[in-house]
């Protein structure tokens, strides 16, 4: 039996998901999508900065090129924190390939020129 | 003095909206004036995600979204300036400003708009009792420092105030290594999103104190030692017996936004119950062909919602300018009543208006099961019921203007309670 409050929409329903994953409290069917979700492959989107080599920044914002295993997040923060890349740099150019051994990319959020 | 159509003052993401949308309705003689040395305003230290979701219906990052406009700014030819300081307005809308290339300089526009955004309450503006030491930050300037430059402003934090900033501020920091010890919050519920508990709190096991804050502040040597924290009754006074010490060498504050009006108090308004200027339908102060917007008119939830509303200030702008905006015919007062802490507009030239009328607000706490009612003097247009309603969203209610019946001079919003 586990406890979860929805972040769908601002009611923040109390739900209740028992061993076999039927839903209980929602309100509606996207409640139940979400709590299901969030029980068997919980994912995050990572945002971040690298440090940059560029006369007009020190740091480049990042993101995930997609959702990554929430376990994953702290392995793939450390491996941000050892990168050092160079100026140019585009939006969505690829900083980190396969962050913390998965398939998902780091890349650019900001133009740094 | 050199002449403008339009002067906007602040290339934040509401600044640049509202250029690119008079420029798009075809006044092409725009100026942008901006403080720092960068378009985009806040939103490039706003790197988490979750911006956009109106506007471009995908889920963007804070300078990902920003760089939109301000690519289409550039690209457009809009003039903006950079490093300069707007010190002075008029109400013959003479706009004073100096940088270090021009010097001073004076501006004479046909209208202006101000979208100067907010700035956050501080330790002053609270009143936080105790020592004085270096440590205490605003999350926002926490923001700055480890988002734009790096710093990491202390590895064991405290936030006081569960605002979204403060939220993203407890989530951003334990990625970089900082155990952040808990967030307080005066009221029983939190300022923030609920999405943002889930994901900036419970999602690293941080603690939210609700109807807490911070008794004492102790500092050692001139910098932050601990920090006391208690819990209150319904009155906000100290709970006996509640105390907690936490061993800090951070406290963050997230306890509020307010409107950037210096500009404002220049010329005399008046403020409304956002602490912003009173407008009309089309985004007008009380001075004719001056327009404010975005967080500097009343703190949004979403920087989408900051757009839209820039866009209408200038749609409101390009009107004036073509002498189609004289504030004539039936006029409307329109009045935050029962259970509703603001309106915006705060007043509206129906005649004037566009085919539907937007009402923006906010209720003062949380509700569930009510109906929110639109009333023209003593007969309800419009009632909504709502399963569930916090301060912390803002609703938008749009109404066809034909539904008014120019009956009454005043327009009401209320929480009728079931």
């Amino acid at each position: 039996m586990t406890e979860l409050t929805c972040i769908i929409c601002p009611r923040g329903c109390h739900l209740t998901v028992d061993e076999n994953l039927n839903v209980t409290g929602n309100s509606c069917p996207r409640g139940e999508a979400y709590a299901k979700a969030e029980l068997t492959h919980p994912t995050r989107t990572l945002t971040s900065t690298i440090k940059v080599i560029s006369s007009n920044a020190t740091r480049v914002p990042c993101k995930t090129s997609e959702p990554l295993d929430k376990d994953k997040i702290f392995k793939a923060m450390k491996e941000i924190n050892e990168v050092v890349v160079k100026a140019p740099i585009r939006i969505g150019d690829v900083l980190i390939k396969g962050v913390a051994g998965s398939n998902v990319n780091i890349i650019a959020t900001k133009d740094i020129d | 003095m050199i002449n403008k159509d339009l002067v906007i003052i602040g290339g934040g993401s509401g600044g640049m909206s509202a250029a690119l949308e008079a420029y798009a309705l075809g006044v092409k003689d725009i100026l942008i004036l901006e403080k720092n040395d960068y378009l985009g305003g806040i939103l490039n230290q706003c790197i988490h995600n979750g911006f956009g979701l109106q506007e471009f219906k995908e889920e963007l990052t804070g300078p990902e979204f920003m760089s939109r406009f301000s690519k289409a700014v550039k690209e457009k030819g809009i003039e903006y300036r950079l490093k300069s300081n707007v010190y002075d307005i008029s109400k013959d809308k003479v706009v004073s400003y100096s940088n270090e290339v021009e010097g001073f300089v004076k501006v004479k526009a046909k209208a202006i708009i101000l979208t100067t955004g907010c700035y956050e309450r501080n330790a002053g503006a609270i009143q936080i009792p105790g020592d004085r030491p270096s440590g205490v930050y605003t999350a926002g300037q926490a923001q700055l420092y480890l988002n734009c430059y790096g710093y990491l402003v202390g590895k064991r934090v405290f936030i006081l105030g569960s605002g979204d900033i403060g939220l993203i501020m407890a989530r951003r920091m334990t990625l970089e290594g900082a155990k952040v010890l808990g967030v307080a919050e005066l009221m029983p519920y939190s300022a923030g999103l609920n999405r943002n508990i889930v994901q900036c709190l419970k999602d690293f096991d941080i603690p939210l104190y609700l109807s807490h804050t911070v008794k004492q502040v102790i500092g050692k040597d001139g910098h932050i030692e601990k920090v006391v924290i208690a819990k209150v009754d319904e009155k906000f006074n100290f709970i006996e017996g509640t105390d907690m010490v936490f061993d800090v060498d951070a406290l963050l504050l997230s306890v509020g936004l307010v409107p950037n009006v210096d500009l404002i108090s220049k010329l005399g308004l008046h403020f409304s119950r956002t602490r912003g200027a009173i407008v009309n339908q089309d985004m007008e102060t009380e001075v004719e062909g001056i327009f404010s917007a975005g967080n500097a008119l009343h703190v949004h939830d979403l920087v989408d919602y900051v757009v839209s509303e820039a866009r209408e200030a200038a749609k409101g702008a390009v009107k004036y300018l073509n002498g189609e905006l004289k504030n004539e015919g039936h006029v409307y007062d329109v009045e935050a009543s029962n259970g509703i802490g603001y309106v915006v507009p705060q007043k509206i030239y129906v005649d004037e208006a566009e085919d539907n009328l937007i009402f923006k607000f906010r209720v003062r706490k949380p509700y569930k099961m009510i109906n929110l009612v639109i009333k023209e003097g003593d007969e309800v247009i419009r009632k909504i019921p709502k399963l569930a309603i916090i301060p912390s969203e803002m609703e938008i209610v749009k109404i066809a203007k034909d539904k008014f019946k120019k009956s009454s001079n005043k327009i009401t919003i209320s929480v009728e309670e079931k």
